[in-house]
Order: structure tokens, then C-alpha cells, then sequence
């Protein structure tokens, strides 16, 4: 008699236990990711797909689903990487394109036909002009994604690397990594 | 009132779950290489315990002892456990999406986390009423936390120390967790 209680007792608790839990995942129930929205409000919506990924949503889902590293993300820069680790928990790395030197584009003014269609690809907006006027660069916008590149029809805009001014000049950086050989 | 106090002083440092009765080294081990998820883990332990020990205090009281099948409790315990984890989860991943990732698979092993299960065996075997069993619960935690965020940061200051190659990863986090619990022993003669 005894046993036959505990066997009763026992589903039914199970039952109860199993009651709540089928309530609470309909009550917090949630569409998607959360993750994706947080990353893709942290990502700089710049849309330049210098990651690989067509846009900054796509990006943020590959992140959300550990496809894509964090630090590909080049307008976003070390601020972004940063971030993203503290999001995520991954760890902090320095931004994969960044050996290939900073560049932007360049128009090169007396083969622009004004054709404004840079201006459309822009993402971040950085190309001034209006039809039928030569077109050109806000250097200090330009996150240098390539993006005007393919789309001009007479091939006047060029990738170009900064010119060291006395505003922009720093010091080289310091080789190796750091604390390395201070220690030593 | 002074009873809530020694309950509490008596769970959190003298006999810590950790490092004197030795439950739990599971999470201490894995979740303490950053200061931030230790803490994470350790709210949601002390969340998860206080709860378990209520809930299961009900279960035995209420359930248990009047069916006369005590027999049951160990299962029963961890059916309980097993729900109010569960529910945390579901919870914490619409609440708190970024405590949800940075605690990861953490969360569900807090289920076959053997602090669980002990505090609330404990309960029983010390025959504490309800409040007793909240605030032991509630203790449980609140030691394991505290334990946790220590060794967290100790162990994100000994990362960048220079430590010995026989001695890097893990065999100098086991080193200093014994030199923790030696240092927890001294809490021995604070209350009574």
C-alpha cells in the first residue's frame, strides 16, 4: 500500500513540477535571439560588409551563433572589439584587417562624370557632390570599405593611403607584445 | 533574531560550502577564470539554493512526512532542484539574455551541482523550520558567491603573475584554493 502511495505521490509531483515549467515557457517565451539585437545595436550600422557578411544584422547573427569572430569588424574598429567581448565573453582580439594599412577612397576629379552613383553606395555618407558636378571625399568619414569602387563607371576613385600631416603624425607603435622583454 | 545571525555567520564563513565542507568545487574550478561570470554563477546559485531549499522544505513537510514516505526525498529533492533550475532559465533568458550568455552551460549544471542537493539533505537532517531552511539555503549561497568572486579575482591576478611553468593553470589554482580553505579554517572559533 505503501509503495502504491509513493508511486502516486511521485507522479503527481512530477506532473506538477513539469505543469510549472510548461507555464513558464510560454510566459517568457521569446522570438529569435535577444543576442542579435544587443550586438547589432553595438555594431557601427555602417553596412560596409568588410566582415563578409552583407550587412551588420547578418553579422550579429553569425556572432550570436559563434560562426564569426568578433574582430572583423573594421569601421568598428578596437572600440567595437572590446564591446562585443564584454557581451559575448569571448576574448579580446585585435581586429583581423588591420595589417593592410588604413586606406580611403580617392576621386580622382577630372574623370568624374558626376554620375552620383558613389554617392548612393556610400554607406557612412562620406561622398559629397550633386549631378553633374565632380564628386569627392570626406577623408576623416571614409571608413575605407571599397564599397564605391565597383560601382563607378568611369574607375576614378582609387584607394588611397593617408598622408602624414603634422595633425595626424604619431608615433610608430611599440613592437612585439606588450610587458614582453620588460620583464625580462 | 540572533538566531537568523548565526545561521547566516555560520553558513557563510565558518562552514563554507566550498572550502570546509568541500561541496561545489565543480563551478569553483570552472566559472572563477573571470571575476565577472563568478559573480554571475554565484547570484544565480544563491538564487537557485535559497529557492531549492524553500521549495523542497515544502515538498518534505507537506508531502513527504504525512504520505510516511520519507524513503522518497532524495529524488523528490532533485526533481525539485531540477524545476527551479529550469525555471531560472527560462526566466533569466528572457530577463537577462547577457547574465543567459555569459553563465552558458554553468546554468544547467547548477542542476547536478553537489551544493544543491547537500544544503537541502542538510535541511532535513537538521531539522530546520522553514525560515531556518531559507536562510541555510540562502547562506549556502551567499558563502559560495563570496568564495567564488574572491578566487575569481585572485585567479585573474595570478593570469598575469609569473608563475612557475610546472605550476601554470590549474595546479596553481588547486594550490591557492587549499591556501583559501586553510584561511577559511581560521573562522573555526568565531562562533562558539
Amino acid at each position: 500500500m505503501n509503495e502504491f502511495i509513493a508511486l502516486m505521490l511521485f507522479t503527481l509531483l512530477a506532473l506538477g513540477f513539469g505543469g510549472l515549467l510548461a507555464w513558464a515557457a510560454k510566459r517568457f517565451h521569446i522570438d529569435g535571439n535577444p543576442l542579435i539585437g544587443q550586438i547589432d545595436a553595438i555594431l557601427p550600422q555602417t553596412q560596409c560588409a568588410q566582415c563578409g557578411y552583407p550587412g551588420c544584422k547578418p553579422y550579429a547573427e553569425a556572432i550570436a551563433n559563434d560562426e564569426a569572430d568578433i574582430n572583423l569588424c573594421v569601421p568598428g574598429g578596437e572600440t567595437v572589439v572590446i564591446m562585443l567581448s564584454e557581451l559575448t565573453g569571448k576574448e579580446i582580439k585585435p581586429i583581423e584587417a588591420e595589417a593592410k594599412p588604413k586606406q580611403f577612397a580617392f576621386i580622382k576629379e577630372e574623370e568624374c562624370i558626376g554620375c552620383v552613383k558613389c554617392i548612393a553606395a556610400c554607406p557612412v555618407d562620406a561622398i559629397i557632390g550633386a549631378a553633374k558636378f565632380t564628386h569627392t571625399v570626406i577623408t576623416h568619414e571614409c571608413t575605407g570599405c571599397e564599397l564605391c569602387i565597383p560601382v563607378c563607371p568611369t574607375d576614378c576613385i582609387v584607394m588611397e593611403e593617408p598622408s602624414v600631416t603634422q595633425r595626424n603624425w604619431q608615433w610608430p607603435k611599440p613592437v612585439g607584445p606588450i610587458g614582453e622583454g620588460a620583464r625580462k | 533574531m540572533s538566531d537568523i545571525i548565526f545561521i547566516l555567520i555560520s553558513t557563510v564563513l565558518v562552514n563554507n560550502f566550498v572550502l570546509v565542507k568541500f561541496l561545489g568545487l565543480c563551478p569553483f574550478m570552472g566559472v572563477s577564470k573571470k571575476a565577472d561570470s563568478a559573480l554571475g554563477m554565484g547570484l544565480a546559485t544563491t538564487f537557485v539554493l535559497t529557492l531549492s531549499s524553500i521549495l523542497s522544505y515544502l515538498v518534505h513537510a507537506y508531502l513527504l512526512v504525512p504520505f510516511d514516505v520519507e524513503f522518497l526525498r532524495t529524488v523528490a529533492f532533485i526533481l525539485t532542484i531540477a524545476t527551479v533550475v529550469g525555471f531560472t532559465e527560462v526566466a533569466m533568458r528572457k530577463l537577462s539574455p547577457m547574465l543567459y550568455s555569459i553563465l552558458g552551460i554553468y546554468l544547467p549544471l547548477i542542476t547536478t551541482n553537489c551544493i544543491v542537493l547537500g544544503v537541502v539533505l542538510i535541511n532535513v537532517q537538521e531539522q530546520h523550520n522553514l525560515l531556518q531552511a531559507g536562510l541555510y539555503g540562502f547562506g549556502a549561497g551567499t558563502g559560495f558567491a563570496l568564495v567564488l568572486a574572491l578566487f575569481a579575482t585572485l585567479r585573474e591576478r595570478i593570469a598575469v603573475a609569473d608563475v612557475p611553468a610546472a605550476f601554470q593553470g590549474s595546479a596553481i589554482a588547486l594550490v591557492t584554493a587549499g591556501i583559501m580553505s586553510m584561511a577559511f579554517m581560521g573562522f573555526a572559533g568565531l562562533v562558539k
